[in-house]
């Protein structure tokens, strides 16, 4: 299956390894984070394996740590590598955002001013890796819930220099956009109709949840159905730059494969409407 | 003053766990910042509970998760395959203050790492007894037995640390009166499933014998040395049909 193929897309479950591998849905392809099936063999790798020989899948990374200043380790590079080449994924992905620091992995997607001195270190992390895996990655707007002092850019045009410079591709999450325009107070439609179309090689969308502190911020806790607001957003996305692979994210309080595949049916029907 | 990449990036770090400077206060006071301070802890503590399933069901959830806390704060992870993570947590319960009264909960936990150690192992083939029928009697004794990456075993010489670990695992009752003797385990990976087996302080030293590279003959002398009335050929016919080892070559004279 090559890119334009593909539909809508699901999180892999360990849970669901046996549904997803029957699975014929058209369109239908699999995401998951490599960082956990960076292993040297077992039953793990083995249902990856299966499920990529009947449906495309893409690896989203989580720990590359592209924002941080240094490049990343040359050993995870490696790895990805080589499990890219093991299960020859449709799409390679990962944040604009850092976890990985002196050593430490900070399990989250981290913030950091946009200046021109992190657009620079960020560019040469994505080419290098680029360069590592002998392919194009997208890069995925993170959630933000901190107003930073000394960004130097705004956060699209941030992203479509780091793609007019190292030709990498734009992960577009609509719910992480819902969810920054709500915490930082500005307009997740007009955000999007700006956002460079023609860059985006790939759409998540997932529920979030109110934060159970006393601040009125919302979480990006991929714990729920994906929201009407993020639904209408999506459905305005798509009629403006066409269909694009697309997958539902749920992390936590994960139903049953049937469920996720009815909400995945939701957005495969609006990327045929568009083609 | 504004912060270089790597000076945000350091006070940042120094802020999640707790170690406030003048450069974050603007940020640290955001409630946001707790979101990013929880996120990264939640993920740690439930990467321990993935990888510790024995040690939380022994303890309960907010015990492990208090305890887990404490040793994330000590030891955040070091690579980012979250799998690898808590090298150091059966260290850190060996020493824990307020394990005292539970003094085996560091082997249970290496228990566990064993688990997943092999869980993710190498791939490969396991000999059978076939493979040793066609061992010439002569040769016998230069028979170099390689483990299975897939093959682990422990010995624990003063705590029945694997019946513990075992039926927590298996999410048994535990007996009213446990032998307090010294155990030992082997686990291994057969067909995608772990599995786990009693093993005693001799097959420990016979299999350790393997790893260095001993020939049979040698490896089997360690062993009796240990245990005079050991049956060498039983030894091997058990560890053979439990698919402990990858290869037997006899080595070259």
């Amino acid at each position: 299956m090559n890119t334009q193929q593909m539909g809508a897309g699901l999180g892999l479950k360990a849970d669901h390894y046996d549904a997803a591998l029957q699975c014929a849905a058209s369109g239908l392809w699999f995401e998951v984070h490599p960082e956990n099936y960076m292993v040297d063999g077992g039953p793990r790798l083995a249902w990856l394996e299966a499920i990529g020989s009947r449906h495309a899948l893409s690896l989203h990374g989580v720990s590359l740590s592209l924002a941080a200043d240094c490049p990343p380790d040359p050993l995870h590079l490696q790895r990805l590598k080589a499990l890219a080449d093991r299960v020859q994924p449709a799409l390679v992905s990962e944040h604009l955002a850092w976890s990985a620091w002196r050593g430490q992995y900070h399990p989250d997607l981290l913030p950091f001013p946009r200046t021109h001195e992190a657009l620079q270190r960020i560019a040469g992390n994505i080419q290098r890796t680029q360069d590592a895996l002998g392919r194009r990655i997208a890069i995925e707007n993170p959630t933000h819930y901190l107003r930073l002092d000394g960004h130097d850019w705004s956060e699209i045009d941030f992203l479509a220099e780091l793609s007019k410079v190292t030709g990498c591709g734009l992960l577009l999450d609509v719910n992480n956009v819902h969810i920054s325009a709500h915490n930082m107070g500005f307009d997740a439609g007009a955000w999007l109709d700006a956002f460079p179309g023609h860059a985006v090689m790939e759409i998540h969308l997932a529920g979030h949840s109110i934060d159970p502190g006393n601040s009125s911020l919302l979480i990006d806790s991929h714990d729920a159905p994906v929201a009407d607001e993020v639904w209408t957003l999506y459905q305005r996305l798509i009629a403006r730059i066409g269909a694009r692979p697309t997958l539902i994210e749920r992390d936590d309080h994960i139903p049953p494969f049937e469920v996720l595949m009815a909400e995945r049916t939701t957005a495969q029907t609006v990327l045929e409407a568009a083609q | 003053m504004k912060l270089s990449l790597t000076g945000f990036q350091d006070a940042f770090v120094d802020a999640l766990y707790g170690v406030e400077s003048a450069a974050m206060a603007q940020l640290s006071e955001q409630p946001g910042f707790s979101v990013y301070r929880n996120t990264v802890m939640k993920g740690c503590i439930d990467a321990l509970s993935a990888n510790f399933p024995t040690i939380e069901r022994l303890v309960g959830s907010e015990w492990f998760r208090a305890a887990a806390a404490i040793h994330v704060t000590a030891s955040p992870p070091g690579d980012a395959r979250l799998l690898n993570y808590g090298e150091a947590f059966p260290a850190f319960l060996d020493a824990f203050e307020h394990a005292q009264q539970m003094p085996y909960l560091g082997n249970v936990a290496r228990l566990d790492r064993c688990w997943s150690q092999v869980h993710v192992a190498l791939d490969e083939p396991s000999i059978d007894l076939a493979a040793l029928g066609t061992v010439a009697p002569d040769d016998m004794g230069r028979l170099l037995l390689k483990p299975r990456a897939a093959a682990t075993w422990r010995w624990f010489a003063d705590q029945p640390a694997y019946t513990l670990w075992r039926i927590n695992r298996e999410q048994l009752e535990m007996p009213e009166n446990l032998d307090w003797i010294g155990e030992g385990a082997l686990l291994i990976r057969s067909a995608g499933r772990v599995t786990w087996q009693a093993v005693s302080a001799t097959d420990c030293l016979f299999l350790d014998a393997c790893v260095a590279g001993l020939p049979l003959e040698q490896a089997a002398e360690r062993a009796l040395e240990l245990n005079p009335a050991l049956d060498i050929s039983d030894l091997l016919t058990r560890l053979v049909t439990a698919d402990v080892f990858v290869s037997a070559v006899v080595e070259p004279r």
